[in-house]
């Protein structure tokens, strides 16, 4: 009748097998990439620099600017035109939101940083770890950073609240058969490591207060097991440093 | 930068480079990683020095163009993305990913590398479409050979996805061990002229200094099957018979990186 266990035999509130690395695109003032099961975000930051077109420029403080692109061949079914989509343009923007509150930009008036994500695969999740891989990206080319930002998706399956949804949980009528159909609510949250304070929040789906409140507990630790990933990966960048 | 750009030139008329490296000298490491996409049917990464490409295969059940009405088809897109280079930025290809896309198709297209009419399923209604993406991930020099080189292991890792015999409709979920009807292994090396001397394996700044520069595709049997030359410099016929000499030497190094990693 309902969904008794998760399909890939996880605890409510295990994440998939996460891998980062720091410093992958030698171009780049910073660089890193995040892995979360199946899905892979690519992340580079160039700047700060000018900012075109020039009326844009900000004389008080910089500019954050985010670009989420998912590769042609990245998506679950057919392949993906290239260009930009009106999705990738929502999620670039929530993406600068969740990130420039940890960043200092009083440090770069008139200029711009950007940051560039690409998704090579993806299996559910790719907003948050894009911001988890931008977060470590703009660590690491020594950008003034208060705080570290991450991000997973958590949400209701049925009547589970989970960490971390796939693919699979996202679209659960097609994979099992006993799930009693109610729509999946599907939230995005990232989260900042000192405060807790979110800066992504998004919802798809049909949900309770109660529950909502209980899935942003659930958040709190699954963030922190994000943070673990990004912090080590930064520290194993300057391992030789030490 | 206007300083490393006179001092190329003055190297390379003394058989020198920037990098310490030969004239005719790859950099290293040159390697081919398949399989770093699970959502393609193809794909790979390929590192050459610091140049790093991705390419992936995805494929699709069109109805044939009319006047082939037996055949499939393929495509070769390039994305120059802006998290690979400064000089990139957002928006729809510029002349630079449309010439690479398009040098890159023609190498494996006039080849006959894939056999188009082996993608044919009905004629005239249903066939196999091949698209390639070529993706930047950081552009240190020489994309041409590297794409060259990634579209042909991205092909050579394809699996055909499973289709539904009732519907036809595919599930790009699982695949089959059917790999695609690849005959030949075109492989396009890229050499400059810079103050009159050959290089191969150009880095950005390189290529930014170099009077003209030759891709020339050819398979194991040294038979062309692309040239494309750029840059404003003219070439006289001595230097496309050494050029092109000099490719197919290169060409069978990085024929063997491929065979290696991909048997």
């Amino acid at each position: 009748m309902v969904y008794k266990a998760r399909l890939d035999g996880r605890k409510d509130t295990d994440l998939r097998s996460m891998q980062a690395k720091v410093d992958v695109v030698p171009n780049a003032a910073g660089s890193a990439w995040f892995k979360i099961g199946n899905t892979w975000a690519i992340a580079a930051v160039y700047g700060p620099r000018e900012v075109f077109p020039r009326f844009l420029a900000n004389p008080r403080k910089g500019i954050l600017r985010c670009h989420y692109t998912m590769m042609p061949f990245s998506g679950s079914g057919e392949r993906i035109r290239p260009g930009t989509s009106r999705r990738a343009q929502e999620i670039s923007m929530v993406m600068s939101d969740a990130l420039a509150p940890v960043v200092d930009l009083s440090a770069f008036p008139n200029a711009v940083v950007d940051v560039f994500v690409e998704l090579p695969q993806t299996d559910a999740g790719t907003r948050c770890a894009a911001i988890s891989a931008a977060a470590m990206a703009l660590a690491h080319a020594g950008i003034p950073m208060k705080d570290m930002v991450s991000s997973v998706a958590v949400g209701r399956v049925d009547d589970r609240l989970v960490a971390d949804l796939d693919y699979r949980e996202e679209h659960i009528g097609e994979f099992n058969p006993d799930s009693k159909g109610a729509p999946v609510a599907d939230t995005p949250v990232a989260m900042l490591h000192a405060s807790k304070q979110l800066t992504l929040l998004q919802m798809d789906g049909e949900i309770s207060k109660e529950s909502l409140l209980k899935l942003l507990e659930i958040a709190k630790d699954a963030t922190e097991k994000i943070y673990q990933v990004q912090v080590k990966a930064l520290k194993e960048r300057y391992a030789s440093l030490d | 930068m206007i300083i490393n750009q006179e001092t190329i030139k003055t190297l390379a008329s003394q058989g020198k480079r920037l990098d310490g490296r030969g004239l005719h000298e790859y950099r290293q490491p040159i390697t081919i990683e398949t399989g770093i996409s699970w959502t393609a049917e193809g794909s790979c990464r390929v590192q050459i020095g610091e140049t790093v490409v991705l390419a992936g295969v995805k494929l699709a059940i069109e109805k044939p163009y009319p006047d082939t009405a037996d055949e499939g088809g393929i495509m070769i897109n390039a994305e120059l993305t802006p998290l690979s280079s400064p000089e990139y930025e957002p928006g729809p290809p510029g002349i630079k990913a449309i010439e690479l896309a398009r040098v890159t198709d023609r190498g494996i297209r006039e080849a006959k590398a894939i056999d188009l009419k082996k993608l044919c399923i009905t004629p005239g209604e249903k066939a196999w479409f091949v698209i390639i993406d070529i993706i930047t991930l950081n552009d240190a020099g020489n994309l041409f050979d590297a794409a060259g080189l990634a579209a042909l292991a991205a092909l050579k890792s394809a699996r055909f996805p499973v289709v539904d015999p009732k519907t036809g409709v595919i599930d790009y979920k699982k695949k089959t061990d059917v790999s695609l009807p690849l005959a030949k292994e075109p492989i396009p090396i890229t050499i400059s002229k810079i103050n009159g001397q050959f290089i191969v394996d150009p880095t950005a700044e390189e290529e930014k200094v170099a009077e003209a520069r030759l891709t020339i595709s050819s398979d194991a049997k040294n038979v062309l099957s692309a040239l494309q030359k750029g840059g404003e410099g003219p070439l006289s016929t001595h230097d496309i018979d050494v050029m092109v000499d000099l490719a197919f030497e290169k060409a069978k190094l990085l024929r063997e990186v491929l065979r290696k990693n991909i048997p």
